[in-house]
């Protein structure tokens, strides 16, 4: 990435809407700047790295590791909701889910 | 919401051309997750499979299930498929709550199986060969209850509650490459793709495949175009699709549906749907996130992918006879019309049937046990004939059993009953219900004789030679004996105590 993209208005206002999030518009307008400049500063990475220098995704120049299908122990009921802040029924309670059904 | 204008069928296919994709996510049998080694079994007490990693706390680090990336692998060599060299997963972030993570462990432009084929038979016989794009692996989602609606649905809820015992299970993810050219054929193409596609992954023996269980879902892709038109139309996705059954009822009621649409100068919209299985429409769901919505990047968690030739070529030498080539095999080995080959398939029997072979008994005997008797006994238990409590080694031992003269079909039925009851072997049912056929002659000459006293206007007829007569004599003795004889031999001794 050469040229660093720019962030609109737009595009935070469809992640809003995307996260069911109340965004108001001056909060549109701060939150676009930001995200423009933490962008932009993460686009400098890409004007440092030249053609020699390949695309990874991991900092580890590994590949294949994998895990023998056998059972690990791992959390009671109790300890996975522990953290939890609210649980019913032995399952984790969450608001109401927004927007998924008209 | 007002109910949709439905086109009939006949009329959409006279206008309109389907176009066709199937996405089917299978659910692996490994032991473990696609990515920590919490248990995968269905049905356990909610949030009772999870660690931290399925769970998404801070600082879990995933490992990639080794058995999963086989079974991935095998599935695309089944499927025809090239395998990529390397591959990585990548996240797929969304906001819903069924993934602790806020976003799935996937494979997006990376997938590890591309580019294959499934032929599927028809119902007439004939063959269609659907292509396919991809075969990808990912991780399924925990299940969430909606409390407070008055359905049970997201809609009016008051919140919902997650387990996550399901959350992190691998799954594959089948996709087609757009179907064309079905017609009027489309929704039994789904149909029929679907059902080899189940038959496939069951001989690889990497999934329950269950759709009722949920270990196979499918999600079916439908738009139309005007006939011949070549233009594209706009895509429904409609989820929820739990049977082989509904995935036929899907595609023709989409295609009602758009052509409804369609025909009232509408646009369809791009949307998920959701199948409603009591009335065989589909309901719209939310307005469908693009692959650009999902904001995939390469999962940094995990490295990359890269099976060595070795390895896939290891793997192909472990894939079974496939099911066709299977069918093709035994209809010939047991002389089989193609007719009668469907009928078995269909009825769940072949693979029993098989087993019972295999376990020493004849073909023809096998078959007729598991066609007519035993799927007499699982309609009435309403269960499917692969679920009756009785294993093809002992209906073989029953089968043993007749033809060594010791039960006779009548009695055979009874020891089946019990076995099918829990009382033990077939072996064992005999020894304790006393059913062992009467074959003392001594016994069973004193019933003929008493029988032959008790009408003697009947044994005069035999003694005249009218051997036709002796029936009436072999029911009585059957009675006396409480069906323990062997009625061919009575036969034989009525005639020779008339002789």
């Amino acid at each position: 990435m050469s040229s660093r993209d720019q962030i609109s208005r737009d595009e935070v206002a469809h992640l809003a809407k995307l996260s069911r999030l109340a965004v108001t518009d001056a909060e549109l307008d701060l939150f676009a700047g930001q995200l423009d400049v933490i962008l932009g500063a993460v686009a400098r990475v890409g004007e440092v790295a030249a053609d020699d220098i390949p695309p990874t995704s991991h900092a580890v120049p590994l590949q294949n590791v994998f895990r023998p299908d056998e059972l690990r122990p791992g959390l009671s009921q109790e300890q996975a909701l522990s953290g939890a802040p609210a649980s019913e029924d032995g399952r984790f309670r969450v608001p109401q889910i927004l927007g998924e059904e008209q | 919401m007002t109910a949709p204008t439905l086109v009939d069928f006949d009329d959409v296919v006279e206008r309109f051309d389907p176009m066709l994709g199937l996405e089917v996510h299978v659910e692996l049998n490994t032991n473990t997750k696609m990515f920590c080694g919490c248990p995968t079994e269905f049905g356990a007490e909610p949030n009772t499979q999870v660690c931290p990693i399925c769970l998404g706390l801070p600082g879990a680090l995933p490992v990639v299930n080794r058995t999963a990336v086989e079974s991935a692998i095998r599935i695309g060599l089944a499927l025809n498929c090239d395998i990529a060299p390397w591959g990585r997963f990548a996240r797929k972030n969304y906001f819903y709550p069924d993934m602790p993570k806020n976003f799935q462990t996937s494979q997006y432009d990376e997938p590890i199986a591309v580019n294959g084929y499934l032929d599927v038979e028809l119902d007439d016989g004939s063959t269609f060969r659907v292509e396919i794009e991809r075969a990808h692996m990912e991780e399924d989602t925990g299940k969430s209850l909606h409390v407070g609606g008055a359905t049970g649905r997201i809609h009016g809820a008051e919140y919902s509650l997650l387990d996550y015992n399901r959350a992190g299970v691998p799954l594959i993810e089948i996709v087609t490459k757009m179907i064309p050219g079905t017609r009027e054929r489309a929704p039994e193409v789904a149909r029929a793709y679907v059902t080899a596609l189940r038959d496939l992954i069951k001989a690889l023996g990497v999934s329950d495949v269950r759709m009722d269980q949920g270990s196979m879902r499918c999600d079916v892709n439908l738009s139309l175009s005007p006939r011949d038109s070549g233009v594209l139309g706009t895509r429904s996705e409609t989820k929820n699709v739990n049977s082989l059954r509904s995935v036929e009822r899907a595609v023709r009621y989409e295609m009602s549906r758009h052509a409804g649409v369609l025909d009232a100068g509408e646009k369809v919209v791009q949307e998920t749907r959701h199948f409603q299985e009591d009335t065989a429409s589909t309901r719209s769901g939310r307005i469908k996130e693009t692959s650009e919505d999902y904001r995939y990047f390469p999962e940094p968690d995990l490295v990359p992918i890269a099976p060595p030739r070795e390895w896939v070529e290891e793997l192909r030498g472990t894939l079974p006879e496939l099911p066709w080539e299977r069918r093709r095999r035994i209809s010939a080995e047991w002389g089989l019309t193609d007719e009668e080959l469907r009928d078995l398939v269909n009825a769940g029997a072949l693979d029993l049937i098989e087993a019972t072979v295999a376990e020493g008994a004849p073909a023809g005997e096998a078959r007729s046990w598991w066609v007519a008797y035993l799927t007499q006994q699982a309609n009435t238990r309403e269960v499917p004939l692969d679920e009756l409590p009785i294993t093809p080694a002992a209906v073989a031992r029953v089968i043993e059993l007749v033809a060594s003269g010791e039960l006779n079909n009548k009695l055979a039925r009874q020891v089946v009953d019990g076995v099918l009851d829990g009382e033990g072997t077939p072996d064992e049912v005999v020894a304790a219900r006393g059913l062992a056929v009467v074959s003392d002659d001594g016994a069973l000459i004193a019933a003929v004789d008493e029988a032959l006293a008790a009408q003697p206007d009947v044994a005069q007829k035999i003694r005249d030679g009218k051997v036709a007569a002796a029936g009436a004599i072999v029911g009585a003795v059957m009675k006396a004996t409480k069906g323990q004889a062997d009625a061919k031999r009575v036969r034989e001794l009525i005639i020779e105590r008339c002789g």
